[in-house]
């Protein structure tokens, strides 16, 4: 038994027929098929399990605004849940699980919950598990979580690739109905850049599921010539599976495109979805309208559902929820339904119609002034119970029940900026209103024109306005127009376990209840029920809910008003906002000019920023990285060591301002630096806190290179910019980031000059008197490549700094080490690097961590009176010249074999333990190969003055105490001979 | 001469060429680049002292010169980037110095990025999914900085909907390259 339910027409491939499953049983669709259509064909009108009462459902529309018929799409790590059957494109080999829901469908012990429903109305929640308070998160959350709930996530990574995307143009147009096609015909034609964007798989919105004529064609036909002809236009772009998911700033809308997921799997290389931000100079909302349902007692059994989904799934997918429908209405459109159900071979059973004067039919019965007071069917629709004008009462069978309460305009996009929607008394709806997005306007059925040769005229004057186009407007081809007669009709008096929100579970009695509790504003009648909290975000459930508590509050529905509607408008993955940004492509990478090299010497790499730095180079048979590091350490300061530094920010500055452009963004003097020659740097900010430090070379009259730490490189050349621009207007000063073109490469220890010397060309004299302490120049090596040498220590050991362009940076390093082989020329990472520098006892990151100031770096009196720069004004605060201020100084473990950690508080050798006797903290720690024992730097009130004083380094929450002494910073050659040697 | 041997951006001995379809993405090595920006007060000097170099007024915003020896990007008020052919002009920073002497600060930036051309009559469905130019009318001669996978980039237009050239940061090369032949995967 297969396909019962087609019937003739519709937009399918019947030459082809796909194979899919459903809660493990196989049936048959055809190219053209969602999911829910599929399975109607397939007699299949159960289809889910309700949230909170586990009721059985089955689709109540044949959209994106579905709340009942969600499934789990696809098995293992590319299950989704939640997945609406009304959009899911059917492919050969689908296979669709139902959700929440135990053991199956058809049988779900959890649907107890039903049998419990005058417990768990709506604030159920909140008035019995109040007691106690610690049971909500460990017990009483997770049980309702359990009990309620959709879909299930697969727990594995999602292993689909999404990409984002940018486009322009001058008209975006959202939805290809009929408004949408008549726009786009009149931007296009008028040469305008546009893009037409749909959710749908087949653009022509409700003309595919209607059977009227459009210039004497089929609706369906006429569409299809129009996108034919948009297909052949350079100016226009169109994009079917494509929902525009938010109008945010500056006319940028964020849209979806499901690229694959209409196949089984994605193409190799290809991704699942884009995330298109499409910059549009003006919008035109198309989205049509949502059908409104009517509540009355058990409306959501499976086969209930909105009439004119019915109608679609006759027309557009040949296929019925059942051989024998009824139809409740309140307006023509229900006939429409019924009509063309009839014209297709489907019986109607009758139409109840709230409307007395309701036109008759020679084909089906009618049923005047009627109204559904109760349906029967438990796994699906049986039988009507009708309430009919005189009172009497009728049982109506079929399989399914189309409800139509009239129509709403899709008004979600206005609102994305806060606009608010205005009543429309003659639609008996919101329609857009207020205060739109900039550059948005909005035609068709989503402005309330809902004949669709409204539409269509409403489309083609709305862009003609919208783009400025001028001369006479093009005709509109004849279409119908029917005048749009719907009045208020919400629910059906009586009634109490009627559903507003059905994938919510929240009926006409909960807003009952709501009211009567006191949550009455629009928003907490929102959050106190839930209605329209959903996925579906209340498309087919909102109305109903204002138009109940506006009447219980004797207000108009205008004046209850709506919740606001956010993006994005449908669910969307979470993986197409992440795009290719994920795993290690979450950020770009930055590799130094000896990063192969290093990866050779299979040296361990640590991200520091977005660098990868060798952090150090293991030998066979170290198995510790303490081994390695200390080993680094122990050589570089025998010998000679290499460290790639390019990291270090470098700026390039020029001008005849430069040296007092330096001076004002240094604390000390820079003006009289001779040239050739380079100083340490202290930078505050604007509130004398220091900010970063580094080196500036002089290498001309008019020229420096500054030098940043690694992790401030980008900031600081911000703050010089901002300083040049704004702050120096006037001044003769050009900047430029030269960190990337230069391979600078720190060779430190006793025989770095030896070394050097090989490299270095001959006519450049690299001796301790031709190029003494912090010198700079400008060189060349190897025979004449240009190269740049600075005489800096970092280590503490005589040192250079050799820089070359970065494109010789990995044949320099090879050729150092190929050089330093008569040395034992060892490389060294970050990690040595750190060691060293604690030894000599120079501040970095862990010392300016954006609290200290120069002071407290030991650096007070370098802050020049004798200039303004920024922040020395602000570094004479009082409070940061207290007495007793935090000053930088070296710690020692009385116990040489007692560990040193960073982060540790200082107190003194007795009295309590406290922050209000902390003494200081621990900023940096490392073992010294030299000294034999840990070692730290770190801050301690009046530090200055406490040399050898003995306290105690605490840390509570790992339980430590060890003691150490005060020494100086500067363990290793605290007199600077090495690094002038 | 020197005898180090480099590499390219991508830590090769040769260029890079990857092809999709009938687009193809080429590391360009050979490109030597200088900024030049002219010194306060010094303005149409440095412009007048260009124009020989380039055989045109130096670029407007968002514009590019392409005559030999050397090319030229608008990068900022009174800023540009020249471009010349690395094999003869390795020196471009120097060379430039001595044309434009003390009207303009010139700074080497050969080496601080990598140049990759993308070629081929579909290049627009990949630019779209790196960065967020507007492609309906970028032609042949605009240029803009630009973020394509955070970095900052500059894009020229050589030949209208057929032939860009990216300029990103060098150290950055293989991340950039990564980007520019996914969407490459993606979009042909």
């Amino acid at each position: 038994m297969t396909q019962t339910n087609r019937l003739d027409g519709g937009q399918i491939d019947r030459d082809a027929t796909l194979s899919f499953t459903f809660d493990g049983k196989t049936y048959a669709g055809h190219p053209g098929d969602t999911l829910a259509s599929a399975l109607l064909a397939n007699n299949v009108r159960l289809m889910g399990r309700s949230f909170k009462y586990h009721r059985p459902r089955g689709p109540l529309t044949a959209g994106s605004e579905e709340p009942n018929a969600l499934v789990e799409l696809r098995s293992g790590a590319r299950q989704e849940p939640n997945t609406r059957a009304t959009t899911a494109e059917l492919f050969d080999g689908l296979s669709a699980k139902s959700q929440n829901r135990w053991p199956s469908l058809a049988f779900d012990a959890m649907a107890i919950n039903d049998r419990l429903s005058n417990f768990l109305t709506a604030g159920f929640y909140y008035k019995t598990f109040m007691w106690p308070a610690a049971f909500w998160e460990k017990l009483y959350e997770p049980i309702i979580r359990k009990a309620a709930g959709l879909g299930s996530l697969s727990m594995q990574a999602d292993p689909d690739a999404y990409d984002k995307g940018f486009r322009h143009c001058d008209l975006l147009i959202i939805g290809a109905g009929p408004a949408g096609l008549s726009a786009a015909l009149t931007a296009a034609r008028a040469g305008k850049h546009v893009i037409l964007a749909d959710e749908d798989f087949r653009m022509g919105g409700r003309l595919n599921a209607e059977t009227f004529a459009i210039a004497d064609m089929a609706a369906a036909d006429w569409a299809a010539q129009i996108i034919a002809e948009l297909c052949t236009m350079p100016n226009v772009r169109l994009m079917p599976r494509t929902t525009v998911i938010g109008a945010f700033d500056h006319g940028i809308y964020g849209a979806v495109e499901r690229i694959s997921d209409h196949l089984a799997i994605p193409p190799a290389g290809k991704p699942r979805q884009i995330l298109w931000r499409v910059n549009a100079q003006q919008c035109l909302l198309c989205a049509g309208a949502t059908e409104r349902p009517i509540a009355f007692e058990n409306n959501d059994r499976p086969g209930i559902m909105l009439a004119a989904s019915m109608r679609a799934y006759a027309n557009r997918w040949a296929t019925t929820p059942a051989r024998r429908v009824a139809i409740f209405t309140n307006n023509d459109d229900g006939h429409r339904t019924a009509q063309d159900l009839h014209a297709k071979g489907v019986k109607i059973a009758a139409v109840i119609d709230t409307r007395p004067d309701a036109q008759r039919s020679h084909d089906y019965e009618v049923l005047q002034g009627a109204q559904v007071k109760d349906t029967k069917g438990r796994l699906g629709l049986t039988f009507v119970e009708v309430a009919q004008a005189d009172g009497s009462s009728r049982t109506v069978e079929c399989g399914a029940l189309g409800v139509s309460g009239g129509w709403n305009p899709n008004v979600h996009l206005t609102c994305h900026q806060r606009g608010r929607p205005t009543w429309d008394d003659g639609l008996a709806a919101f329609v857009p209103g207020g205060t739109l997005p900039p550059g948005m306007t909005v035609a068709g059925a989503a402005n309330g024109a809902l004949s669709t040769h409204g539409a269509l005229q409403s489309g083609r004057d709305a862009a003609r306005k919208a783009l400025g186009l001028k001369g006479r407007a093009p005709a509109v081809p004849k279409a119908e127009d029917a005048p749009v007669n719907q009045s208020p009709f919400w629910y059906v008096q009586g009634c109490s376990r009627a559903w507003l929100d059905q994938q919510n579970d929240v009926t006409v009695k909960d807003v009952k209840l709501s009211h009567q509790e006191g949550f009455r504003s629009v928003e907490h009648l929102k959050r106190y029920t839930t209605l329209g909290m959903a996925t579906d975000q209340g498309k087919t459930s909102n109305m109903g809910g204002l138009a109940i508590m506006a009447e219980l509050a004797g207000k108009s529905i205008h004046e209850v008003g709506t919740t606001i509607f956010r993006p994005p408008y449908t669910p969307m993955a979470i993986g197409a906002l992440a795009g290719r940004m994920r795993g290690k492509e979450f950020h770009p990478t930055r590799l130094t000019p000896s990063h192969f090299w290093a990866k050779e010497r299979g040296a361990v790499f640590v991200e520091v920023g977005n660098w990868l730095r060798a952090q150090w180079f293991p030998l066979p048979g170290e198995t510790h990285w303490r081994q390695s590091v200390d080993r680094e350490v122990t050589a570089t300061r025998a010998s000679v060591g290499v460290c790639d530094c390019t990291t270090l920010g470098k700026i390039d500055v020029q001008g005849s301002d430069a040296a007092t452009f330096l001076n004002k963004i240094y604390c000390n003097g820079f003006a009289k630096l001779a040239v050739g020659k380079t100083r340490y740097g202290l930078m505050l900010r604007e509130d004398g806190i220091a900010m970063d430090d580094g080196t500036a070379g002089r290498l001309a009259e008019d020229q420096f290179v500054v030098t940043t730490t690694t992790a401030n490189a980008a900031k600081v050349y911000q703050h010089m910019e901002f300083v040049r621009q704004c702050l120096m207007p006037d001044a003769d000063v050009q900047l430029i980031s030269t960190t990337e073109a230069w391979a600078q490469y720190a060779v430190a220890g006793p025989n770095s000059r030896r070394l050097l010397q090989k490299i270095v060309d001959a006519d450049h004299d690299i001796s301790n008197e031709g190029f003494p302490f912090m010198g700079c120049a400008n060189i060349t090596v190897c025979g004449g490549l240009r190269a740049r040498l600075f005489r800096i220590s970092f280590s503490g050991e005589l040192a250079f700094e050799i820089a070359v362009p970065s494109r010789y940076g990995d044949a320099l390093m090879r050729r150092l080490m190929v050089e330093g082989e008569e040395f034992d020329v060892t490389p060294y990472g970050t990690e040595a690097l750190g060691v060293m520098r604690i030894e000599k006892g120079h501040a970095a990151g862990n010392e300016l961590n954006g609290t200290t100031t120069a002071l407290n770096l030991g650096m007070g009196r370098m802050v020049s009176k004798a200039k303004d720069s920024i922040g020395s004004k602000l570094s004479e605060r009082p409070g940061l010249n207290q007495a007793d201020a935090l000053m930088q100084v070296g710690l020692r473990p009385i116990n040489a074999d007692h560990k040193v950690t960073a982060g540790g508080h200082l107190m003194n050798a007795t009295g309590p333990v406290d922050a209000a006797h902390d003494q200081g903290y621990v900023t940096s720690a490392a073992y010294s190969p030299a000294l034999g024992c840990m070692i730290g730097l770190g801050f301690l009130k009046d530090g200055g003055n406490r040399l050898r004083e003995r306290l105690r380094l605490v840390s509570p929450v790992t339980d430590l105490t060890v003691e150490v002494v005060v020494v100086s910073a500067h363990f290793i050659d605290p007199e600077g001979e090495r690094v002038r040697a | 001469m020197h005898d180090l041997t480099p590499i390219t951006a991508l830590g090769g001995t040769s260029q890079r060429i990857d092809t999709v379809g009938d687009v193809c993405l080429t590391e360009m090595p050979d490109v030597a680049l200088a900024s030049v920006a002219a010194r306060r007060g010094k303005e149409a000097r440095c412009r007048a002292a260009l124009k020989p170099l380039l055989n045109a007024d130096a670029p407007p915003p968002g514009r590019t010169t392409a005559n030999a020896p050397f090319e030229s990007i608008w990068t900022g008020p009174d800023q540009w980037m020249l471009l010349a052919d690395f094999t003869t002009h390795e020196d471009i920073a120097a060379h430039l110095k001595s044309h434009l002497a003390d009207t303009a600060s010139v700074t080497e930036q050969t080496d601080a990025w990598v140049c990759f051309d993308l070629t081929g009559p579909r290049i627009t469905a990949v630019l779209e999914l790196l960065c967020t130019i507007d492609l309906t009318w970028f032609e042949t001669g605009d240029a803009i900085r630009t973020s394509i996978h955070h970095l900052g980039c500059f894009v020229i237009c050589t030949e209208t909907g057929q032939s860009v050239r990216i300029l990103g940061p060098r150290a950055s090369a293989g991340s950039l390259h990564h980007a520019i032949t996914t969407a490459m995967a993606s979009a042909l």
